[in-house]
């Protein structure tokens, strides 16, 4: 398999803040990679040192074939990057934002255009409002037309979905999927861990560290324990009376549910019935397969 | 349990022009309780949200806040609630200590009511590290654990939080969480909007909004049912896009 | 009231710990008190003053000799014809030419009355009035002493004033040119300045740098837009001064409208350099306006001469790009000079404008 980008030791530094501490990995072609952590945990930088805009401190990026920092000019130009917070202009209309990044990047809008069709589409009937005037939803697929429309083998998107509803999130996903399948690898950021699913490998970051990087599944398989579900009408007095039980290892809200482990030597029927004892007679305890979330914060707290 | 009402919402309807962004609303919260307000950008989630604390009249309806009427007196609504929204809560240039003093400061209460509290909240946090920090150098996390502390500091009726908890780790958000729910238990009212379907599961209940209308209002577990879906998200989805069905 | 004082001790935070607001609060107080101080002077020295003296006798000597010794003034040439007054007022340093008839001492004792023109350069109104009037004083006082000294002499000098370039003083012809130095910095530096930094904060500047385009397509793309338009502005204000304040251009027009787009372009690239200093438009903002106002309208020598100024602030204003072109702009419009008077100027603001240049390539950063 092509190596699409592969990074080296790459640490990064603020002043004394460590946003980067020693990553490396390698991503493929063809593959949809996610960054998945939260605000904070490097992503951001990573992805700018990925697009050559930042030297890192330490390490050595490579990214399609090239040196990060070294032959920055020919890369950039072959990169479609769409950085946080669409960074598009507010003041131009939708067809004059994607006019624009096709021309400095060579191009026309007619050329690449049916790349960028299923998505374009749905915002075409807008084309002459102004950016700004656009709901979160509609900017995101503008920004991602503009990134795509010179045809990039690589694109890296920093947080696309942040800010957008859920019924868009869902469509984005979509359109992630389709492109991947005509062929651009693409590397995404999210500090939504359930999107983690949606991708083709993962690497969950925190503090400038990665905790891991596989698949989704592998990554669920790394759950050390049997991981159960209890649920309760009242979530919080459960939650508390778990955290008071010696039976309990951790536990976590997730949704309607409690996901927790148990403590070595504990089983279900001992936690049962201390609970039935406390009055949670309707609490029932289901063994259930660890999510990504769920591996994550197991990595996070060691 | 009596169920006392802190909001109630009649027929409530908010134009822009000729664009109506709040259509007809109608619901109540009671004392306590968790309530959620989901719904896509541009359902008319934040103008509701405004009328509620006061920060805009309603064009027609009855709204009453903390017992204020919302068209008449919206000034003195705000003394009664709390807020913190996601943008902005904090000033980065002050210090933990300086945004809780101005905060109560400006809530009303005296120095000898803020200085106690301030030392039980900084305790509770385990803040007493960051007291004299500027809230720029400290991370998201805390920013926000401090952020919803303060927009209680000073025991409102109701609290309003709009998306708190995005971007935030999964441990803090969980964290926050518990901070919702104990605040909830101690008899302050939370009114929470969220992007997080998980969390929509944390609510008493929960009402999603759709072009000016609220098209569900129910416990989480009562909606599920109803729908026949397995979790928030579906229901949404159900809800938000019934034309464009793609599973 | 509780609720008050929080707000407001907060507000007292907030100030101090933004030097952009101290500046404003305690800096520029002081540095408006400087300049003021220094700078607004109704009183003259050193000013300079030549000598066409066309008897060359005991009185006309004596009498140089009272004004070189005044202290405000300081005689720069001694001419020979009146063909070299023109020549010597347009070059800048003489702010006036003193000119005694000939056979001054005889006239004087024998007609009763002797005349000496004073030809001043109408160009500075403002220094030209306080330096003729000066002039004045010191001949009457002369004159009143020559009589007491010898009962023999009963003669009284006569002065009469001339105003070349600006005949009848007028105020405008003082006041366009320096508007017109002031406006065109303030707002090209602005504008250039905020547009680099709104996108940087806007964040589309990252978007833009990993891109094919170069850094210097970005800058070339961004000044060109605004150096069109303001050879439009220069040429609007120039219309309007000379139809609504009847300011005439005494110069070439071609050459005026030249060294203009010369100064455009200075301005341009300080806006540049500003951008690559200013994090965000604010600041940017920030530095444009109050940073250049002030300099701009009191250093440059538009209102207050420079030559009335203690030596530092003259050192100070030669690094202020607006001094070197209010003195091409004043000559050109109301002097009437060509390029040979005003080359060492223009070589000056080309030389910052590269400068300007330079350094803003140097610190674009291509990289975040």
């Amino acid at each position: 398999m092509n190596k699409i980008v592969e990074a080296s030791h790459i640490s990064h530094r603020f002043g004394s803040t460590i946003a980067l501490d020693d990553i490396s990995f390698k991503i493929g072609e063809q593959e949809l990679f996610g960054f998945i952590g939260p605000d904070g945990s490097g992503k951001t930088t990573l992805f700018r040192i990925i697009t050559t805009l930042v030297v890192p401190d330490e390490g050595q990026m490579t990214v399609l074939g090239r040196d990060s920092v070294k032959d920055f000019r020919s890369l950039r130009g072959e990169i479609g990057y769409m950085p946080g917070r669409f960074s598009l202009y507010q003041d131009l209309t939708v067809e004059e934002n994607l006019n624009f990044y096709a021309t400095i990047f060579g191009t026309t809008i007619k050329e690449n255009y049916r790349l960028i069709e299923a998505i374009y589409s749905q915002i075409e009937p807008f084309r002459k409002r102004r950016a700004g005037a656009l709901s979160g939803g509609m900017k995101q697929k503008l920004a991602l037309s503009c990134a795509l429309i010179h045809k990039p083998s690589l694109l890296v998107l920093d947080e696309p979905s942040t800010g957008v509803d859920a019924v868009s999130r869902v469509e984005f996903w979509e359109m992630l999927h389709k492109l991947r399948d005509e062929g651009i690898t693409i590397i995404v950021s999210t500090p939504y861990m359930d999107e983690a699913m949606r991708c083709d490998r993962i690497a969950l970051i925190q503090n400038g560290k990665t905790l891991g990087i596989d698949t989704p599944d592998h990554i669920r398989e790394r759950f050390s324990q049997k991981l159960y579900a209890i649920s309760n009408p009242d979530i919080y007095s459960l939650l508390l009376a778990l955290r008071a039980e010696k039976a309990v290892h951790s536990s976590y809200t997730f949704g309607e549910n409690i996901h927790i482990t148990l403590a070595p030597g504990a089983t279900t029927e001992d936690l049962t019935k201390c609970l039935e004892e406390k009055g949670f007679t309707e609490a029932k305890i289901t063994e259930i397969i660890p999510g990504v979330e769920d591996t994550f914060l197991e990595l996070t707290q060691k | 349990m009596i169920e006392e009402k802190v909001i109630e919402v009649k027929d409530m309807v908010k134009r822009f022009g000729s664009f109506v962004a709040n259509d007809h609303l109608t619901f109540d919260v009671y004392r306590g309780e968790i309530f959620g307000f989901l719904g896509a950008n541009g359902a008319g989630k934040t103008t509701a949200i405004k009328i509620l604390c006061g920060l805009s009249r309603p064009s027609s309806g009855k709204v009453t806040v903390a017992g204020i009427d919302a068209s008449h007196s919206p000034e003195e609504i705000k003394k009664r609630i709390g807020y913190m929204s996601q943008r902005f809560s904090l000033y980065e240039d002050l210090t933990v200590s300086e945004n809780i003093e101005f905060y109560g400061g400006i809530y009303g209460m005296t120095r000898k009511e803020i200085f106690p509290r301030m030392d039980d909240l900084i305790r509770r946090l385990d803040f007493e590290a960051y007291r004299n920090t500027l809230i720029r150098e400290m991370p998201l996390g805390l920013r926000q654990k401090l952020a919803f502390s303060i927009a209680v500091f000073h025991n409102p009726e109701i609290v309003f939080l709009d998306e708190p908890t995005s971007g935030v780790d999964p441990i803090t958000r969980r964290q926050f969480w518990e901070m919702i729910y104990e605040t909830a238990r101690n008899g302050i009212t939370v009114f929470v909007t969220t992007h997080y379907m998980d969390e929509a599961e944390y609510c008493n209940r929960v009402t999603i909004m759709n072009e000016g209308r609220i098209e569900a209002l129910d416990t989480p577990a009562r909606l599920k049912e109803r729908y026949g879906v397995s979790n928030i998200e579906e229901l949404f989805l159900l809800i938000t896009r019934p034309n464009n069905k793609k599973v | 009231m509780k609720r008050f004082l929080a707000f407001v001790k907060k507000e007292f935070l907030h100030i101090l710990r933004d030097y952009r607001t101290l500046i404003i609060i305690f800096g520029l107080p002081v540095a408006q008190i400087l300049i003021f101080g220094f700078v607004v002077r109704t009183d003259i020295h050193d000013a300079g003053i030549a000598i066409l003296d066309l008897s060359k006798d005991e009185v006309t000597r004596s009498l140089s000799d009272k004004l070189s010794s005044s202290g405000f003034f300081n005689i720069t040439a001694n001419l020979n014809s009146y063909n070299d007054i023109d020549a010597i007022l347009k070059k800048g340093k003489t702010k006036e030419v003193i000119v005694f008839e000939d056979d001054f001492s005889a006239k004087l004792q024998h007609q009763g009355s002797a005349a000496v023109e004073i030809i001043a350069d109408g160009s500075e109104p403002n220094v030209a009035n306080l330096v003729t009037n000066y002039t004045k004083s010191i001949i009457s006082t002369f004159s009143a002493s020559l009589n007491k000294g010898e009962p023999n002499m009963n003669g009284l000098i006569t002065t009469e004033v001339r105003m070349f370039f600006n005949p009848r003083l007028e105020s405008q012809f003082m006041f366009v040119p320096g508007v017109i130095t002031l406006i065109l910095i303030l707002i090209c530096a602005l504008m250039t300045s905020v547009t680099i930094t709104r996108e940087k904060e806007f964040g589309t500047m990252e978007v833009l740098l990993v891109s094919p385009l170069r850094p210097w397509q970005i800058i070339v793309g961004k000044v060109t837009p605004y150096f069109l338009l303001s050879i439009v502005n220069v040429v609007l204000i120039l219309l309007m001064s000379w139809f609504v304040f009847k300011m005439p251009v005494a110069g070439s027009i071609a050459l005026l409208i030249a060294e203009c787009m010369l100064y455009i372009l200075m301005s341009l690239s300080l806006g540049i350099l500003i951008s690559t200093i200013a994090r965000d438009m604010q600041s940017a903002i920030f530095i444009s306006f109050i940073g250049l106002m002030l300099p701009s309208l009191l250093l440059s020598g538009f209102i207050y001469p420079i030559e009335n100024m203690p030596k530092i602030y003259d050192y100070v204003s030669l690094f202020m790009p607006p001094r070197w072109f209010v003195t091409i702009i004043r000559s050109v419009m109301v002097k009437g000079v060509g390029l040979a008077y005003v080359w060492k100027e223009t070589l000056v603001l080309a030389g910052m404008t590269a400068f300007f240049i330079l350094l803003s390539a140097k610190r674009f950063k291509e990289r975040l």
